[in-house]
């Protein structure tokens, strides 16, 4: 994909993301205030960056997974099982980077688990992870043994509250793991081949690609995608807890990647874009905040903002546009003379 | 071997009743644990059972009414002297009832109630969530001692009865004093993160130095909003005066280390009431009220909080 591709390719996210920032400005007037106050960047906007971190990060894996025309629903079990992976080895005694390290082992395993019941088993992947996201918070309950484990482990905490050159550690992480699989996947022939799997798997497999492989792979990285935002959530509270940690998550990751305009049937994505759909989705949350309305309304608002947004991006309206374009009376009939090809 | 092995099982099965007639044995339908204060009312109850030498059989509905019901059935089967239950819905409970009451077994409900004819249960052992959020109220009027105090508070989950009722009796309690005004209120879901990040958005808006207090519906909430009042550069209870109600223990040590007000204590202790009643009951018939209260007690920085949380930390919150 070309620089101008890109640019064209992520344009409707940008400009959603821009008029849902104007929204925030408008209902809270000092929303583009950043100040630097105890060490760290302070603001709504660095907020919506660092609230939204457990979805972007989810929305990374999401984002390959939906691209080879699956679907991964136990990223928030899995949240829940990774962070009270990580707190109950800290309250054990370990480090935090044994902690950090157990909690993506554990991700990983989950993502193996999803990727074998796909891939090999040919289990339609929504039933298959619907049984980690059943059966994982139960997991994670059996690992907290029904409390919320907390700790106070510097190390640890610093993952989800601390900052780094003041900004918040999360936004670090998130920006830098979506950063370097978008690279991955676009500098080699990996996206390519995972797209090619969404699009028509027999035919891939006939072609030499080892589908069950990449399949795998996929829901490994969505597992290790949510540990981290497991452990993040976690951190940020000094606790796990099992019963609410990502609890609805995988709706608002498998939301970010639609937003992102990618394809629920497979085929052609972009991570960048699904990014941009995970912070337009946490600007609407900032909006809900922000407005002061009563929690009532929390739930209508932001079913109305993803329905307009949803609307703005479907392939009708978009032909309406377009029709609407052409029809509309031709411009002033431009002074030069057509040149006509002479070859 | 097998009549034998049979025969023996059922002698120990039902060698508690046949012991003496003074020992009791109670059936207690718990809804599950779903909850930190759940699995601290689960533990408190065997505690009193234990305490009062009544062999309590334990069923764990694991959020289901039929597995309530069915618990409730094998209770009745097996003839047991009274029935605690902690009721996971309201409705559709009148014909176990009747069951119950047909075998001349004594239901007590814990914690919630139902909705069924009130003669198909002995009583109802509840804490009443109105009251709780005027006891809050009341001490926060009584802190800021008619100083301005503009209120920000951390709702439980939209529409759930706690967070109605909570919010409805904090807000008679302050109603009349002109210097106390709830400028914000948004839902924070009863959990932790949902508190902070609800916090963090109150302290941006609001601006941290004219928020005076904070009142959140439970205190999972109240820990996630001190940690947010502590990253903008804040003290917690002392530029924010935080109250919340559950009294776990997490808010406990709060107090003790000076980042939160006041808590107001929903009982785990359900069963002790309900025990007494029950005795007082089979003693000599004394039939008690319809509903027991129990009792909405404040915890303030005056309690020695350090100590009650190292006594509350085993109960399984």
């Amino acid at each position: 994909m070309t620089r101008h591709q890109f640019i064209r390719r992520i344009t409707p996210q940008l400009i959603i993301l821009g008029v849902v920032l104007a929204l925030n400005f408008l209902v809270f007037h000092d929303f583009f205030k950043i100040e630097f106050q105890n060490g760290r960047l302070f603001g709504n906007v660095i907020d919506v960056l660092n609230r939204g971190a457990p979805t972007a990060l989810l929305c990374v894996g999401m984002t390959l997974v939906i691209a080879t025309k699956g679907i991964d629903l136990s990223v928030g079990a899995i949240m829940a099982i990774a962070g009270a992976t990580a707190a109950s080895l800290i309250v054990d005694g370990h480090n935090w980077v044994s902690a950090l390290m157990g909690a993506l082992a554990v991700g990983a395993l989950c993502g193996v688990w999803n990727g074998f019941l796909v891939a090999f088993l040919r289990i339609q992947p929504i039933v298959a992870t619907l049984v980690l996201m059943v059966a994982g918070r139960g997991i994670a309950q059996l690992i907290t043994e029904g409390t919320i484990l907390t700790f106070l482990d510097e190390g640890l905490i610093h993952l989800g509250a601390g900052t780094v050159l003041g900004i918040p550690t999360p936004v670090l992480i998130w920006l830098f793991l979506g950063g370097a699989v978008a690279f991955f996947v676009r500098r080699t022939a990996l996206g390519m081949l995972i797209e090619s799997i969404g699009i028509n798997e027999a035919s891939s497999r006939l072609a030499g690609i080892n589908s069950r492989v990449l399949l795998l792979c996929v829901y490994v990285v969505s597992g290790i995608g949510a540990a981290v935002a497991g452990v993040i959530v976690a951190a940020d509270i000094q606790g796990a807890d099992a019963n609410n940690a990502g609890l609805w998550l995988e709706l608002d990751a498998i939301l970010a990647v639609v937003i992102g305009g990618n394809s629920l049937l497979g085929g052609r994505f972009s991570i960048v874009a699904s990014l941009l759909g995970a912070m337009i989705i946490q600007s609407v949350n900032s909006v809900i905040l922000l407005s002061g309305m009563p929690p009532e309304f929390n739930l209508v608002i932001k079913a109305l903002l993803i329905l307009a947004i949803l609307v703005i991006q479907s392939p009708k309206v978009g032909h309406l546009i377009y029709i609407l374009r052409a029809s509309a009376p031709p411009p002033e009939v431009k002074q030069t003379t057509p040149v006509k090809d002479v070859n | 071997m097998t009549i034998k092995a049979t025969l023996l099982a059922s002698a120990l099965i039902f060698s508690p009743l046949a012991a003496t007639a003074a020992d009791l044995t109670i059936g207690f339908s718990q809804i599950g644990s779903e909850s930190g204060w759940r699995a601290a009312e689960t533990t408190v109850t065997k505690q009193e059972a234990e305490a009062r030498g009544i062999n309590l059989k334990f069923a764990d509905a694991q959020q289901k009414q039929e597995n309530q019901i069915s618990a409730l059935r094998s209770f009745i089967a097996q003839g047991v002297d009274a029935i605690l239950v902690a009721p996971v819905v309201a409705t559709g409970w009148d014909e176990v009832l009747e069951e119950a009451q047909d075998s001349d077994i004594p239901v007590i409900l814990l914690d919630r109630t139902v909705d069924a004819p009130d003669n198909l249960y002995l009583t109802a052992v509840t804490s009443d969530l109105v009251h709780e959020g005027s006891v809050a109220g009341q001490w926060l009027v009584d802190d800021v001692a008619g100083a301005d105090c503009r209120i920000v508070e951390l709702q439980g989950t939209t529409g759930s009865s706690p967070a109605i009722d909570r919010k409805a009796g904090f807000e008679k309690a302050i109603a009349g004093h002109e210097n106390l005004e709830i400028v914000r209120s948004q839902t924070g879901d009863f959990t932790r993160s949902q508190g902070k990040v609800v916090m963090e958005s109150f302290l941006k808006a609001e601006g941290g130095k004219n928020i005076c207090a904070l009142y959140a519906h439970n205190d999972d909430m109240a820990v996630g909003a001190i940690q947010a009042i502590k990253e903008a550069g804040l003290k917690p209870g002392e530029d924010i005066r935080i109250v919340a109600i559950d009294a776990v223990p997490d808010a406990h040590l709060a107090i003790a280390n000076g980042e939160m007000n006041a808590t107001i204590e929903l009982t785990p202790n359900m069963a002790g009431p309900a025990l007494d009643a029950l005795a007082a009951y089979l003693a000599d018939g004394t039939t008690p009220p319809k509903w027991i209260q129990t009792e909405s007690r404040l915890y303030t920085a005056a309690d020695d909080n350090q100590a009650i949380y190292e006594t509350k930390k085993g109960l399984g919150y």
